[in-house]
C-alpha cells in the first residue's frame, strides 16, 4: 500500500470490498504469461495480495481479471552458485528472512526483509511483489538497488533481463509491460570484504518508513572502499539509486566526517513531500542521520567479512 | 462474473463451497461457515484482529481472498479448546489476563498459536517481535506478552494439545 494513498485511504470512507472480478489460478508461467496477453490492461497478477487486496478492497484499483500467480511451483526458491543469489519472486518475505543463507552473507537483505509490514503479512507478502508493485514506500526495491540486482522478467516473446536501476519508473508504475512477469531476482554474489545495512525510521511498528536507506559496501585489505551502492526507500516517486555515492567514497576509507559529508550530499538527491509521515525538511533531517549510519554500519560489516 | 468452488479444511473438518471470488477469507469463515470467533477489526490489514492460521502460518484473512485459501488447512480460534476444554494458550491468556474488552483476543490467541509452534520457549522479545501485527488497545500488551510466556511454559510441563481430527462428512 502506498503511503500516499494510505493517508487518503484513513480521511475517506471506506468501500471494503472488491469490486467484481474473474479470477484464475495459473499452475506454470506460461499460463500466467498467457493469461495476461488475453486480458491484457484489464488483468493483473496476484502473489501474496498484501498490496494489491487492500487497493482493490479501497476501489483504488479495479481490476476485471485476478490473475493467481501463488501456487506456480517454479517460482519459490533461493539458490546461490558461484556467481549470483538468485531469488524466485514467490518467495515469501518470511522465508527470505529466515533464509540460512541470506542470514549467513545478506545481512542487509535479511535487515530489510524482517523489517517490512508485520509477521503476519510477511507470511503471505512476496518478494516479486514487494519489488513489482512499484510503490515507493517498499522496501525490497532500494536493498536490490544498492546490490545492484537484476531482475528476470518472462513475456509472451520470449525472456528478458532489467537492470534494477532500470526498473523503477514512477510511483506504481515499474518497466514491466502489462504482459509480462516477474519471475527472478538476481543479486551479484556477496564477496570478500563486502557488508551492506538497511536502516528504516518509521514511526510505529509495522507502519511504512519516514525515510530508509540501503548501503552496500566492498573495501579491499587495506579499509579502502572499492564499491559502494546507496539507495534511498520513501523519499521520491520512486526508489532512488543515488548516483554521487560513488564519487564521494571510492578510494577512501569511511570515517564519521566522510560518512557524514557523503550523507549531506546524498540527501539532496531525495525528492520528499510533506505528508501525515512528516514534513519535507524533517524527513531530510531524518534521511541524513540514517544514510550516515547504514554507511558506518555496512563499512563496518564490509571490513569483519570474510 | 462467475462463482468459483473452494474446497477447505477448517479446523480438521472439509467442506466446499460455491463463492464469489472478490470475497475475503475473514468475510467467508464469518459469514458461509459460520466462524465468528474470527474478528473483523480495522479490514485494512493494519490490526490483526482477523488472525487464523493457513497451512501453518498466521496470516491476516481480511486480507486474503476466498480463493488464496483453496485447499488449504485453516485454523481458527474455534479450533483451538477440545470437548469444552481450553487449551494452553487459551488458559495461559485467562490465567494471565491476557485480555480485557476481547476483540483482539481471538487474533492475539492464533498468532500466539502460529509462534509457539515454531518455536517453544521464545524470549520477550521475541514474543513481542511476534505479535507486532496484533494491536490491542486496553491492555497495554504486557499481560498477553506474560500470557504467551506462561503458555510456553505450560506446553513445557504438560506438553502440547493433541491437534483436534474430524472425519470429513
Amino acid at each position: 500500500m502506498n503511503g500516499i494513498i494510505y493517508v487518503i485511504f484513513i480521511v475517506s470512507a471506506m468501500t471494503i470490498t472488491p469490486s467484481v472480478f474473474e479470477y484464475y489460478t495459473p499452475s506454470t508461467m506460461v499460463e500466467a504469461v498467457n493469461l495476461l496477453e488475453k486480458y491484457g490492461d484489464e488483468a493483473k497478477l496476484l502473489a501474496g495480495g498484501q498490496s494489491l487486496i487492500p487497493l482493490m478492497k479501497m476501489r483504488f484499483a479495479s481490476i476485471s481479471h485476478v490473475i493467481d500467480i501463488s501456487r506456480i511451483e517454479e517460482m519459490d526458491y533461493i539458490k546461490e552458485d558461484s556467481n549470483r543469489l538468485s531469488i524466485g519472486a514467490l518467495t515469501t518475505v518470511d522465508e527470505l528472512g529466515s533464509s540460512v543463507t541470506i542470514k549467513n552473507r545478506y545481512m542487509i537483505i535479511k535487515e530489510a526483509a524482517d523489517q517490512i509490514a508485520d509477521p503476519l503479512v510477511r507470511n503471505m507478502g512476496t518478494v516479486g511483489g514487494n519489488i513489482s508493485h512499484g510503490d515507493p514506500a517498499n522496501d525490497l526495491p532500494a536493498v536490490m538497488l544498492s546490490l545492484d540486482a537484476t531482475f528476470m522478467v518472462q513475456g509472451k516473446n520470449g525472456g528478458k533481463e532489467i537492470k534494477a536501476e532500470d526498473f523503477f519508473v514512477d510511483s506504481l508504475i515499474t518497466a514491466l509491460e502489462p504482459n509480462e512477469i516477474l519471475y527472478e531476482i538476481r543479486v551479484p554474489k556477496m564477496v570478500k570484504r563486502q557488508g551492506g545495512a538497511y536502516i528504516k525510521h518509521k514511526k510505529s511498528a509495522g507502519d511504512f518508513s519516514v525515510a530508509a536507506v540501503a548501503s552496500n559496501i566492498i573495501v579491499d585489505g587495506d579499509g579502502k572502499i572499492i564499491k559502494v551502492g546507496v539507495a534511498l526507500t520513501s523519499v521520491g516517486p520512486t526508489p532512488i539509486k543515488s548516483t554521487r555515492a560513488e564519487g564521494i567514497l571510492a578510494g577512501k576509507k569511511l570515517t564519521e566526517e566522510l560518512a557524514a559529508e557523503a550523507a549531506r550530499s546524498i540527501t539532496e538527491e531525495s525528492d520528499p513531500v510533506s505528508d501525515f509521515y512528516g514534513s519535507i525538511d524533517y524527513k531530510k533531517k531524518v534521511l541524513r542521520f540514517i544514510i550516515k549510519e547504514s554507511l558506518v554500519a555496512a563499512y563496518k560489516r564490509a571490513k569483519e567479512a570474510q | 462474473m462467475g462463482k468459483i468452488k473452494v474446497r477447505v479444511k477448517i479446523n480438521g473438518k472439509e467442506r466446499s463451497d460455491e463463492v464469489e471470488p472478490r470475497m475475503l477469507l475473514a468475510h467467508y469463515l464469518r459469514d458461509v461457515v459460520g466462524a465468528t470467533g474470527t474478528h473483523i477489526g480495522c479490514d485494512t490489514s493494519n490490526c490483526g484482529a482477523c488472525t487464523v492460521v493457513m497451512d501453518g502460518k498466521a496470516v491476516k484473512s481480511c486480507t486474503v481472498l476466498v480463493g488464496q485459501a483453496n485447499g488449504r488447512e485453516i485454523k481458527t480460534v474455534e479450533g483451538l479448546s477440545q470437548n469444552g476444554k481450553l487449551s494452553k494458550i487459551q488458559k495461559a491468556f485467562l490465567d494471565k489476563h491476557g485480555l480485557q474488552c476481547g476483540y483482539c483476543t481471538s487474533g492475539m490467541l492464533m498468532a500466539s498459536y502460529w509462534l509457539l509452534k515454531k518455536n517453544k520457549k521464545p524470549t520477550e522479545e521475541e514474543i513481542r517481535r511476534n505479535l507486532s501485527g496484533n494491536l490491542c488497545r486496553c491492555t497495554g500488551y504486557q499481560n498477553i506478552v506474560e500470557a504467551v510466556k506462561y503458555a510456553s511454559e505450560l506446553i513445557e510441563k504438560e506438553g502440547e494439545e493433541e491437534e483436534v481430527v474430524v472425519e470429513s462428512q
